[in-house]
Order: structure tokens, then C-alpha cells, then sequence
């Protein structure tokens, strides 16, 4: 068993112009920065991206976003980022947006071989156009799709090198559920340790769904909207 | 004359009952957080992934790690748990959140909401709304009554895009607090120095005005 890789530049050095990608991390917390680095470095173009967020103009998927390798965004809020509205009123993006539990909800459908979940987000909005629906209980649900991603990219606060994974804080957020739906999951962790060294009751996901794992370097960790109190 | 946000804020977390889990949306429904009535615990939650929803961190302790739904560095309290967003809206979808409060564009009086869109201006996306509105027991509108044109944002229909469909019960405004029924509005208290006719002129919607309508106590 051989998961653990250099780091970022060999963890993503497969991936393919083309592929479709999930991309854990609410806003700029818990993303996979290194990983998004690489990318940016290797060039690859016409990549979906399944992630919550677009990042930030500069930072996070905003960094591919730049440099035009992003085709087209699955998201549940892409705000606060000037050249993502920019490629999207001139053509060059599309985006598919998704309320944001039935994204979560069709991550974990993945991960559990799950192809489908009835969903209640968005009956009788635009949402629900075009989609199979189904009454229970008098209710009418949507039909939504489990998610099929090529790549699952995650970013989680330690792993072992057998790939179980703990998740830190509100950093935890869509991280372990992409991790348990990629085809091929590559996860960076600030901290790589050895098998044993993590209590297997704390694992929040088992190394089983992670075929890729390495320490990553320099978290920069921006934030996004500091909010502070004074001292009384 | 009417409420500033404060008051819609300290209005609002009069609906608090001891022992609620609670979610606030961002804007108004966020300030409503510094009013919660002594004697009265309510967990909030925070559906990037939080239970137990703590006050911002003093200068110099913000956790990249540890934010709110609007991104904003927050702190947790004792018998706080995290989660993923998958169980996040599992609870929210399950009906174990007793109460949503969120802003509107606009709201119809058979309780539909629209909050997420203005066809050809930027999309920014819905987020958690639609979630939260299909599936909160008890959701509260807090907002402005008219928008900047002067327009009643209380309609017979919404014009905007919906977020969801006839699930508003609550409204506080900057002019007064209205149930949402199968009558349409009902306004039972009316802001201080506001009157009814007020209310009534700048009401698109059905509206009609409760027996018992009393001025508001902020």
C-alpha cells in the first residue's frame, strides 16, 4: 500500500485538460491550497469544478479562474470574486448552481454508492426545472443525481500515511464527504503521521477512500471576513 | 419612522424560546444573536458545519479554522460540536432546527420567498436558502418593508425568483410584525410611530389588520 506521494505536483500529475474535479473547502476555509498551486503550475484547462465556492479574486479556485483553466463551476455561492462575474456575463464559464445541502447531499450519495437521493431544496423554484420529482407523504421531492467526479481534492488537518484522515474545526466543512466520492481522492494534510499514531476512534475518514495523501507546506489560511471583539 | 435593524433584530429574538436550535442568516438575522432574552438558551447554528455557534474572537485569536456562514471569524462555547455539511442540512432537513431567520427581497402572502437572484444583474447563488426554507419548522423574515424605490415587498406574488414556496409564517419589518396565513397577512403589532394606514398603504399584499393589534415593545 503506497499512498503517500512527494507532494502536490506529483499528487495531481495525472490529472487530465478535462477532468472533472471536486474541490473541498467552504469559502477560503479548510481548501486545498497546495493542491490548487499545482494545478495553477501544470496548466491543465476546460476542468469542472465541483466546490461551494469559487474562491476569491486571487486566492483559492480564484487562482485557476485567472488563468482561464476553469470551464465550468458547480457551486452553491460564487460572490466575491470580480473575474468570476466577468467570464460569466462574457460567456467564457458556466456555472450550475446548486443549493447547498443538495450539493453536500449529492457529495455523500457518492461516497455511500448511492446514484440518486429525493431532495426537498428548490420545489417550485428554478431549481427544480426539468428534474424528476416524486411525492412522499403528500410532499413533492426533487430527484438529484449523485455527484461522478473524476478527482476529489481535499485538504484535512492530519493523516497517516494508510490515508485516514481527521478534519480540524469549520475546515471540516465539504472535505470528507469529496473525500469519499472521487474516483481517485488525493488528500493534503498539515500534519502526516504514521499509522498508530491517530486513535482510530477520532478517524472522520477511513484511509480507505484516499488513494493519495502528503504533508502539505506554507497554509497561508486566508480569511475571508476578519471579525473581531474588543476587550471589556 | 419605523424599526432600524436593531430593533427588527431585538424583535425578533423575542420569538426565542429556552432551548431552541436556531439559524441565522446574514444581515439583520445576524444581529439578532446580541438580543437573546435572559433566561433563555438557544443553541445557533452555523450550517457550514457548527453547532453552538459562539461570539467573535477577541483581536489577535481569529481561527482561519473556525468561521460562520457569512465567513466571518467566530469562536465556539462549551458543548459546542462540529459536523460536515452533508449532516449539516441532514438536521436542518430532519426538522431538528426549530427556527430560521433570514432576509427577503421579497415575500408573497401565501408565505413564498424569493431572496437569491435578480434576473440579469450578477447570480451570485442561493447557498444554504433553498435548504433551509424547504425544510425549517418555523422560518422569520426580517426585513425593510419597502425596497429603495419605495415599493412593498410584501405582494400578492413575487416577482423575483423563488427560493421556496408558502413557507414564511413570520414577518418583522421595519413597520410592524405580520403572520403569514391562509388569509394572507395579518399584522399584529404595528412599530412606534407608525400607523395603520401606513402599514395598509405600503402593503401590496392581502393584508388584514388583527383585532388585537397592538403597538410593538422594543
Amino acid at each position: 500500500m503506497k499512498k503517500v506521494v512527494a507532494g502536490a505536483d506529483a499528487a495531481v500529475h495525472d490529472i487530465p485538460s478535462g477532468a472533472i474535479l471536486m474541490l473541498g473547502g467552504f469559502g477560503l476555509c479548510g481548501i486545498p491550497e497546495n493542491c490548487i498551486a499545482a494545478l495553477v503550475r501544470k496548466g491543465v484547462n476546460n476542468l469542472t469544478c465541483i466546490s461551494n465556492n469559487a474562491g476569491v479574486d486571487g486566492f483559492g479556485i480564484g487562482l485557476l479562474l485567472k488563468q482561464k483553466q476553469v470551464k465550468k463551476m458547480i457551486s452553491s455561492y460564487v460572490g466575491e470574486n470580480a473575474e468570476f462575474e466577468r467570464q460569466l456575463l462574457s460567456g467564457e464559464l458556466e456555472v450550475d448552481l446548486v443549493p447547498q445541502g443538495t450539493l453536500a447531499t449529492r457529495c455523500m450519495a457518492a461516497g455511500y454508492g448511492m446514484p440518486a437521493v429525493f431532495l426537498l431544496a428548490g420545489v417550485g423554484t428554478e431549481v427544480a426545472d426539468g428534474k424528476e420529482t416524486r411525492e412522499f407523504n403528500g410532499k413533492t421531492y426533487l430527484l438529484e443525481h449523485a455527484f461522478d467526479a473524476d478527482y476529489a481534492i481535499v485538504k484535512a488537518w492530519k493523516g497517516d500515511t494508510m490515508g485516514n484522515l481527521i478534519f480540524k474545526d469549520t475546515a471540516r466543512n465539504f472535505n470528507p464527504l469529496m473525500a469519499m466520492a472521487g474516483k481517485i481522492t488525493i488528500a493534503e494534510v498539515e500534519e502526516l503521521v504514521q499509522p498508530g499514531q491517530l486513535d482510530p476512534n477520532h478517524i472522520h475518514v477511513p484511509g480507505v477512500y484516499v488513494h493519495r495523501i502528503f504533508q502539505g507546506t506554507d497554509y497561508e489560511k486566508r480569511i475571508e471576513q476578519r471579525t473581531v471583539r474588543k476587550r471589556d | 419612522m419605523g424599526l432600524n435593524k436593531e430593533q427588527i433584530a431585538k424583535r425578533i429574538a423575542m420569538e426565542l424560546r429556552d432551548g431552541f436550535y436556531v439559524n441565522l442568516g446574514i444581515g439583520i438575522p445576524t444581529l439578532v444573536a446580541n438580543y437573546i432574552p435572559d433566561g433563555v438558551n438557544v443553541v445557533l447554528q452555523s450550517e457550514n458545519g457548527l453547532l453552538g455557534m459562539g461570539p467573535f474572537p477577541f483581536e489577535g485569536e481569529e481561527d482561519p479554522d473556525l468561521i460562520n456562514a457569512g465567513k466571518q471569524t467566530i469562536t465556539t462555547l462549551p458543548g459546542s460540536a462540529f459536523f460536515d455539511s452533508a449532516m449539516s442540512f441532514g438536521m436542518i432537513r430532519a426538522g431538528k432546527v426549530d427556527l430560521t431567520v433570514l432576509g427577503a427581497m421579497e415575500v408573497a402572502e401565501n408565505g413564498d420567498i424569493a431572496n437569491w437572484k435578480i434576473p440579469k444583474k450578477m447570480v451570485k447563488g442561493m447557498g444554504g436558502a433553498m435548504d433551509l426554507v424547504a425544510a425549517a419548522k418555523n422560518i422569520i423574515v426580517a426585513m425593510q418593508h419597502t425596497n429603495p424605490k419605495g415599493e412593498s415587498k410584501l405582494l400578492p406574488r413575487c416577482s423575483l425568483p423563488l427560493t421556496g414556496v408558502g413557507c414564511v409564517k413570520k414577518i418583522v419589518s421595519d413597520l410592524g410584525v405580520f403572520d403569514v396565513t391562509s388569509d394572507g397577512f395579518v399584522c399584529i403589532e404595528y412599530a412606534p410611530g407608525v400607523t395603520i394606514d401606513e402599514i395598509i398603504a405600503k402593503t401590496a399584499g392581502r393584508l388584514t389588520i388583527s383585532p388585537s393589534v397592538k403597538e410593538m415593545a422594543v
